[in-house]
């Protein structure tokens, strides 16, 4: 979706090409109701400025709001304003949940010299935990798998001691996620017996 | 409708039977449709169908999503489509004011049609289909459209301003009532632009 620019298959003239925002996904010149207004601009002026040229411009935000009463224009305004403030507090909160949030890599032992490794906590970098797992279960060759845990939410866990190849390639696949908020666990048969 | 987030659904393969009666339904609902139908749906294209939460079901063509349908009612255009064939559906406008609201979701009220900013169809504009005619409605330099709209007709809403579509729905109310009473709701439960719909992955 981000890239409309490209001809579609269909090469008969009636079709036409929108473009679409990269950033909040709509069209360009519904951006101010998105929230992402800053980073929506951003954007356009990066990939398409000629549009931005036609929506962002002074002459035509002028366009725009004459025609509406100064209370109205007021409220508007106003109105912009609490949802950037909003979009933006969201996304502070969003960076603070991600610098906080760690994932544990878990080396379980499941019978003296057999293991299993939990990943837990990769939900909160917007990672899907199915398609994880199953690339994971690829990579390693072994079986992997989503399960729920009894304090709710999910982890994966895959079979076998993988614990320092799956640090190293959660690193290299997911750049989102820092070394620092890695975190290696070895635990022992007592523990297990607990967490079933 | 889709004021929630959708979670993509394992996509189902279409029968190619069923693919003709949609494509036959899709024509009688929209006529204007037929000189796109091909572009559209073509006929050796595989059509796939994604079930959606409260019975809605989302056809979708080589992952573009085409159409949406609640139950068995009417079949729906997506934006993404009504984007690229913009002259085959009949078109209301909103007025700029009204446009945040629709695109959070409510109800799409009569004063925003009736302002200023807004277009409903012509004034004497003829209130029924005609037979054989379907193909010569139009929207004028206006923004009008050449016919009234009836309760219950599948329509798209553009805005003040924007080039673009930014919601679609079914009329609640004809266009020749909303002209007459001016007030109540137009356009409930409409599919609007940034909603869970819209946002759907259909990769």
């Amino acid at each position: 979706m981000a890239d409309s620019e490209q001809p579609e298959i269909s090469s008969e003239p009636q079709s036409r090409h929108v473009t679409y925002c990269g950033v909040c996904t709509l069209p360009p010149e519904y951006c101010e109701y998105g929230g992402t207004v800053k980073k929506c601009q951003e954007w356009l002026q990066e990939n398409h400025p000629t549009l931005y040229e036609r929506i962002w411009s002074p002459e035509a935000l002028e366009a725009a709001t004459a025609a509406l009463s100064v209370d109205a224009q007021k409220r508007a305004a106003r109105d912009a304003q609490k949802k950037t403030a909003k979009a933006e507090a969201a996304e502070a909160k969003q960076a603070d949940k991600l610098a906080k949030s760690v994932v544990t890599i878990k080396r379980i032992e499941r019978n003296k010299k057999k293991f299993v490794t939990a990943v837990i906590g990769l939900e909160a970098f917007g990672l899907e935990l199915k398609k994880v797992a199953k690339d994971l279960g690829k990579k390693f060759a072994t079986g992997s798998s989503v399960t729920k845990v009894p304090s709710g939410g999910e982890e994966i866990v895959v079979q076998g001691d993988v614990s320092d190849e799956l640090h190293d390639f959660l690193l290299e696949k997911y750049k989102d996620i820092p070394e620092d908020n890695i975190e290696l666990v070895d635990d022992k048969k007592k523990k297990k017996a607990t967490s079933g | 409708m889709f004021k929630k987030e959708i979670n993509p659904a394992p996509k189902q393969k279409l029968k190619s039977s069923v693919q003709r009666s949609l494509r036959q339904a899709l024509l009688s609902t929209y006529p204007l449709m037929t000189p796109y139908i091909d572009e559209i749906l073509p006929k050796k294209g595989s059509l796939e169908s994604m079930k959606l939460p409260d019975r809605n079901t989302l056809y979708v063509l080589d992952n573009v999503p085409l159409f949406y349908q609640q139950d068995t009612g009417e079949v729906m255009p997506h934006l993404r489509l009504v984007h690229r064939f913009p002259q085959a559906f009949p078109t209301i406008r909103i007025d700029r004011g009204a446009i945040r609201f629709v695109l959070s979701g409510a109800t799409l009220m009569a004063p925003g049609l009736t302002s200023k900013g807004g277009r409903l169809p012509v004034e004497g504009a003829a209130p029924k289909l005609e037979e054989g005619k379907e193909l010569d409605q139009k929207v004028d330099e206006d923004g009008r459209w050449s016919r009234e709209l009836e309760k219950g007709e599948p329509v798209v809403i553009m805005a003040e301003g924007k080039e673009e579509a930014c919601a679609v729905g079914v009329l609640v109310a004809g266009t020749a009532e909303v002209k007459a009473k001016g007030k109540g709701p137009v356009v409930e439960d409409a599919h609007f632009l940034g909603d869970g719909l819209w946002n759907l992955g259909t990769e």
